[in-house]
């Protein structure tokens, strides 16, 4: 599936999020499936929580214990492959990289979009991070339906 | 004549790195670069590398280009730079001829370097010359370097890394991507670069490939057609799709055309791309003080390519008497990144292809 379309199956995405006990806290999800050489996941991790080893072309493995939730992370991946969860009393709650204009404000409510880019849900955006060591890209928190926390990826601007 | 130390053809990732390991080690260098400005394709990559802190991961790639530019500041009285300027001969009495502004000139080196990259490849299919059909680089170029867009709608051909990139760079421009289509039956690049497209509802068509373009002054239609596992063309599965761009992303191949100038030994290995210079384990060619790094000896990452140049330019810079304080050391060091970066499943063609590369040598 993967291989052919580009999107993960739901197995191999529920295989990437911790329990639910632990989502009550942020965690990152590393959705990297495939053996690519790259590290700055694991470099860039203040609190030692992403481990990829001796060999770059390992993928990373995340100790949820350790992670604090914090989105360094989120922007350091080349490849945008990591988001932030968290379960919220009333929401499911991410931080995700994003790289395209209008930037969103917060307040706003965006489209939530799944990995095969369906809209599937209201993004109500919670903040908006924009430094310079994230190199233009943005980390944005956005607050979904609770139902959503193994569906919802990015966010698409309604006003296009 | 105007005699050289050591000439780079070519101001690319590899040209560059390699000029800083030969200035380092003290040698006079002069780059000699076709296009305007140093940095090779570097200069429109507007995505964030991959690979480790070594080779700039994370940092955009025009970026690099900038700090493999400013690497060479400290060295600027012994180093010349030619922009704007074409190599058109190189000869077996290490003669490099030139053309800049329509003024020929003659150079005699000690020692060259080949960085000349790559070029894409062309597809064949009816009406493919119709205004509105490009190659992916041209597209990146228009768009990242001029800020021009192609056009409105586009259908990429072709899910390797650059087909997905300039994909997801075109989306960040503006610009509508139709389809993404694929003759193999899986994606080409990293899988990450094609969730990034995916999730912004961009279909992936893999076993998938162009029938024909349609269109009067320019392109107006594209029809596709599913292949069956033996990619032969599925009957009555031709579809179509309304774009005013089409964007060619179906490989590169080694610029070896210099090479082959010089009579240098050249074989044809298809995991490095086609017609490569065959080569010592220090990237030397048939010719006695002719290097070659990058590209133009096997299509590979630019992360690849800057750590070769840096090896190469270290042994050049030796083999013409000036000797790295840290020769050994870094020697090492970059082949052990080379070897770290190709590792993987992404580098198995490279490997297979080098394998090939050296039984060749000694053939």
């Amino acid at each position: 599936m993967l291989n052919i379309t580009g999107i993960p199956s739901k197995e191999m995405i529920h295989a990437k999020f911790p329990s639910q006990a632990s989502l009550q806290k942020p965690k990152a999800i590393i959705e990297c499936y495939e053996d690519i050489p790259c590290n700055p996941c694991e470099t860039s991790c203040l609190f030692k929580a992403i481990s990829i080893g001796n060999d770059i072309n390992s993928q990373p493995t995340l100790n949820s214990d350790l992670c604090t939730g914090c989105g360094i992370c989120v922007y350091n991946c080349p490849g945008l492959a990591i988001i932030v969860a968290q379960i919220m009393p009333e929401s499911a709650r991410f931080k995700i990289p994003y790289e395209f204009v209008p930037v969103p404000v917060e307040g706003e409510i965006w489209h939530g979009l799944d990995r095969s880019g369906k809209n599937i849900c209201e993004a109500k955006i919670v903040k908006v991070q924009q430094t310079i060591k994230q190199d233009k890209t943005i980390l944005v928190t956005v607050d979904v339906d609770k139902k959503q926390i193994y569906d919802f990826i990015t966010i698409r601007c309604p006003y296009e | 004549m105007i005699e050289k130390d050591l000439i780079i053809i070519g101001g690319g990732p590899a040209g560059l790195k390699a000029s800083k390991s030969a200035l380092e080690a003290g040698a006079k260098v002069l780059i000699i670069e076709r296009n305007p400005e140093l940095g090779g394709q570097l200069i429109k990559q507007t995505h964030k590398f991959f690979g480790s802190e070594k080779q700039y991961a994370k940092t955009r790639g025009f970026n690099i280009a900038y700090i493999l530019i400013s690497e060479l500041a400290p060295f600027k009285e012994r180093l010349e730079i030619e922009l704007d300027t074409t190599v058109v001969g190189l000869y077996k009495d290490y003669v490099v001829t030139t053309l800049k502004n329509e003024i020929y000139q003659k150079y005699h080196a000690k020692a060259i370097i080949v960085a000349t990259g790559a070029s894409e490849k062309v597809l064949a299919f009816e009406n493919n010359d119709l205004p509105g059909i490009y190659g992916a680089g041209a597209v990146q170029t228009l768009m990242n370097l001029y800020g021009v867009l192609p056009g409105k709608e586009v259908v990429m051909i072709g899910s390797g890394n650059i087909g997905l990139i300039v994909s997801y760079q075109l989306m960040q421009a503006g610009v509508k991507v139709k389809a993404i289509i694929e003759a193999a039956p899986t994606i080409g690049g990293y899988k990450v670069h094609a969730s990034k497209i995916s999730r912004l509802g961009v279909p992936i068509l893999t076993s998938t490939t162009i029938k024909k373009a349609y269109g009067t002054d320019q392109l107006e239609k594209v029809e596709i057609i599913s292949l069956d596992d033996n990619w032969q063309e599925i009957a009555g599965s031709n579809k179509i799709i309304d774009a005013d761009t089409l964007c060619v992303s179906v490989g590169l191949s080694p610029m070896h055309q210099l090479l082959s100038m010089a009579e240098i030994k050249m074989v044809c290995i298809n995991e490095l791309g086609g017609m490569v210079p065959s080569i010592s384990a220090i990237h030397e060619t048939s010719m006695k003080n002719v290097f070659v790094c990058g590209d133009v000896v096997g299509i590979e990452e630019a992360s690849s390519a800057m750590v070769e140049g840096a090896l190469t330019g270290l042994i050049a810079a030796e083999r013409i008497g000036y000797t790295h304080p840290e020769f050994n050391e870094l020697k090492n060091d970059y082949s052990i990144q080379l070897d770290a970066l190709r590792s993987g499943p992404f580098g198995k063609k490279s490997r297979i292809g080098l394998d090939r590369l050296k039984v060749s040598e000694h053939a």
